[in-house]
């Protein structure tokens, strides 16, 4: 796999970069225990320190989300060790109405934000552009450094506000006011709603500095012959993901400022004519509805946010494993940016039912059911790209399976939902809880399996367990299919989210075994991820050795590199590229790297 | 390792590409303001506000910032640097002036009875929207002072005028901006 002697010709573009030089001052500094590991600016280190402080936060909201399960399945059932572990909280066993409502919300948040959008992008944008665009690290490392530290402080302020007296913020992971703006609302609309505010705003500086530097990285230190074209699907995703960041975060933040003000001086920018707890308000004039479209301005983009990177290695593994070139590589590219337009002008469709004026409407489930031209696009891409494949079934593989499998199942309730008028019966419903999961969370969450499983050899030059890996895998998808399926047929039946407690419904009796089993389902799969996150931890240290630098016969650039690359990435110069990224199963060769010349007998097209 | 010999497309440096998205990215968060106050300002109970006369000269501080930073820059190129850091001096002392302006107009108005308690209306945004602009400002400030004691003491190492090229659209950027936020306030009752 040695490419040293693909490297020539070089003598006559060289160009001395000021970014660059600067670097490699860097590289010849003796590193010490806290530039290497924590206070580190390279790119792949903070990819793993994202990585790692994804998983706890998953860990805590996974948890979360079986506690609030334990309560839905068996709401006759006291537990006494909850109170044990949360006293005031679950007194006598049973979980209370403030703290469920508290675990939803920091449910909600930590999985959107902390797990699926810091855990995801930035561990897979700041582990892979540079690998595979071919540079020595990002356009500014500094830069890169302070967007983990300021999701570092984000996670310390958020994890902080678990354990105030009055608990975490409680208002869903939405926060709409007035309940979010008013602290006489409730115990979860005092100091945790402050904390939750803050930690956001640091949240999205985080972003905001790595979306940055992941476009100016992308956009502008491409080696040599890395056309836009020739580049990996992961990096088009990782840039759309990028803007659609930079573009929407900064108007949540406009959103959160408001909030703030009027949480803590008195503003009426939210509120109006508003009687609590025995007094009158003086706030006049303000609109709730206001700040639902400055968060779902953001809030729809972040789905994207969430979900472009998921995408982007899914359709990089599903084309490796399969050994054949991605179908229509210009149809993903463009579908990624139709999705990333679209994703702007659809916010509506989260405010069907606030009294949007119902011509408005018809213009945003018209532009939502748009968004299923390009998703359908993507996925017959996909499929065609295994079809007649000689499909290597690795763990990555079949976690980038049932990510298409998870996206299409969950996609086509999206239609539904995007339906102004059926939306008005399945609105707050278990449907709508159905459709995100299976669509964007459960989705993404396979789409980042799959990475991690592809990319771990390269993190830390060993391999996870497979056969766990299989175990993983099989569990998580029946188990993702067997928790959410039904919710579909709960929310057509009109039960609502959100609520504790459902017994006093008695149409909704029906389903109290359906809700045992999938609060069962819910606890084995969570044990399963535990399961997963023991391997990641065991494979870090004792998992089987990469031998070969290329160990799944890989045409990007990432596998060019030593097997355990260090700052700098090439220890000579960076390769030069001479094709795309998807020459596999062409001239009778199994695969042929990016950073081999073409030759002249080679077949014209890819 | 050290002969970094790759060809890289630079036309245009990383910074200065940075530093445009992020402005991009400031423009969206001042955008999702504006268009919540014109949201805001077609509904009931909605209070107007007169801008106070200060903002006027702190209109014509920062335009005449925007002209000293441009004339640092041109003075840094051909390397007079004695005028470069007088220029320097000056589009700080013009940033402070800028910010110390701003606050006087928002005490003005604050001791003319808008505050924040109570009926939404145009001054409560004021607050917010010029606040946070003042905040860029300040951002950009710190930064030109930073600069300018390096200018004086640090040992100039290279000649490259990309920092200070940085500098100089940024603080263009916050001018562009201001004027833009005051149109609107002006124009949007």
């Amino acid at each position: 796999m040695s490419n040293e002697a693909n490297i020539h010709g070089h003598a006559e573009v060289i160009t001395h970069h000021e970014v660059h030089h600067d670097e490699h001052h860097v590289h010849h500094h003796k590193e010490t225990f806290i530039t290497k590991y924590i206070f580190s600016q390279d790119h792949k280190t903070i990819g793993k320190q994202f990585l790692i402080t994804g998983i706890i936060w998953a860990i805590i909201g996974g948890l979360f989300s079986v506690l609030f399960r334990l309560q839905l399945g068996f709401p006759e059932q006291t537990f006494p060790i909850l109170e044990t572990f949360f006293g005031k909280w679950a007194k006598g066993g049973v979980i209370q109405p403030e703290f469920y409502y508290a675990l939803v919300t920091i449910h909600g948040t930590v999985l959107v934000f902390f797990v699926l959008t810091a855990g995801l992008s930035g561990t897979f944008a700041n582990l892979l552009i540079p690998l595979q665009i071919g540079a020595r690290d990002m356009a500014s490392p500094f830069l890169n450094m302070l967007s983990y530290w300021f999701f570092f402080i984000a996670s310390v302020i958020m994890f902080a506000s678990l354990f105030v007296h009055t608990g975490p913020a409680s208002g869903g992971w939405t926060v709409y006011p007035p309940l979010s703006a008013l602290h006489q609302a409730g115990d979860g609309s005092k100091i945790g709603m402050d904390l939750w505010l803050v930690s956001m705003a640091m949240f999205i500086v985080s972003s905001l500095l790595g979306g940055l530097n992941y476009i100016a990285t992308i956009l502008n230190m491409r080696t040599k012959g890395m056309s836009m074209t020739r580049m990996p699907l992961t990096m088009w995703a990782i840039l759309f993901t990028a803007i659609l960041g930079v573009l929407s975060f900064p108007v949540l933040l406009s959103g959160a400022i408001l909030l703030l003000f009027d949480r803590n001086l008195g503003t009426s920018f939210y509120l109006s004519d508003i009687y609590i707890a025995g007094q009158i308000l003086p706030n006049e004039g303000g609109s709730a509805i206001l700040f639902q479209h400055l968060f779902w301005f953001l809030g729809h983009p972040e789905v994207y946010i969430i979900l472009l990177p998921a995408m982007g290695m899914v359709s990089e593994i599903l084309s490796v494993n399969s050994r054949k070139p991605i179908f229509g590589y210009m149809a993903m590219v463009g579908s990624l940016f139709a999705i990333a337009i679209l994703a702007f002008l659809v916010w509506a469709h989260h405010m069907f039912v606030t009294g949007l004026n119902p011509f408005l409407g018809a213009f945003f489930v018209l532009l939502t059911l748009l968004i299923a031209v390009p998703s359908a696009i993507k996925v017959f891409n996909w499929i065609t790209t295994l079809w007649r494949g000689n499909i290597r079934f690795t763990p990555a593989t079949l976690f980038a399976i049932g990510f298409v499998s998870l996206f299409i199942s969950g996609g086509l309730t999206g239609l539904f939902l995007g339906n102004s008028t059926i939306d008005i019966h399945l609105h707050d419903t278990k449907f709508v809880v159905a459709h995100f999961h299976i669509v964007m969370g459960v989705a993404s969450m396979f789409g980042m399996f799959a990475g991690i499983y592809h990319w771990f050899p390269k993190m830390f030059g060993r391999f996870l367990n497979h056969t766990l890996g299989y175990i993983h895998f099989w569990v998580t998808i029946i188990g993702a299919y067997l928790i959410f399926w039904p919710m579909h047929y709960e929310g057509l039946a009109g039960v609502p989210r959100r609520y504790l407690d459902l017994r006093d419904w008695h149409a909704f009796n029906k389903f109290d075994d359906l809700n045992k089993m999938i609060t069962v389902v819910s606890i084995i799969v969570f044990a399963m991820q535990l399961m997963f996150v023991f391997n990641f931890f065991y494979s870090i240290f004792k998992g089987r050795k990469v031998r070969t630098s290329n160990p799944w016969g890989s045409n990007t650039l990432e596998w060019t590199t030593p097997i355990n690359p260090g700052h700098g990435n090439w220890p000579g110069e960076i390769p030069e590229v001479h094709r795309w990224a998807y020459d596999y199963g062409k001239d009778g060769r199994e695969f042929i790297p990016q950073t081999e010349p073409v030759g002249p007998n080679e077949t014209k097209e890819h | 390792m050290e002969a970094v010999s790759m060809q890289q497309r630079k036309k245009i440096h990383p910074h200065k590409f940075t530093l445009w998205i992020a402005i991009g990215s400031i423009i969206m968060m001042f955008a999702g303001l504006t268009s919540a106050y014109i949201v805001k300002s077609n509904q009931a109970s909605w209070q107007e506000v007169k801008t106070p006369q200060v903002f006027w000269y702190s209109t014509a501080a920062i335009l005449l910032s925007s002209l000293t930073i441009q004339m640092a820059l041109r003075s840094f190129k051909q390397r007079e640097m004695n005028r470069y850091r007088q220029l320097m001096a000056a589009t700080t002392i013009l940033g402070i002036v800028f910010i110390a302006m701003q606050w006087n107009g928002f005490m003005q108005l604050w001791n003319s009875g808008i505050q924040f308690q109570g009926v939404a209306g145009a001054g409560q945004f004021l607050y917010v929207i010029f606040g946070l602009h003042a905040l860029h400002v300040l951002g950009g400030a710190i930064a030109l002072l930073v600069m300018f004691v390096k200018a004086f003491f640090g040992q100039t190492k290279t000649y490259g005028s990309t920092g200070i090229e940085v500098m100089a659209t940024y603080w263009h950027f916050v001018d562009i901006l201001w004027i833009y936020l005051f149109v609107f306030f002006i124009w949007i009752k």
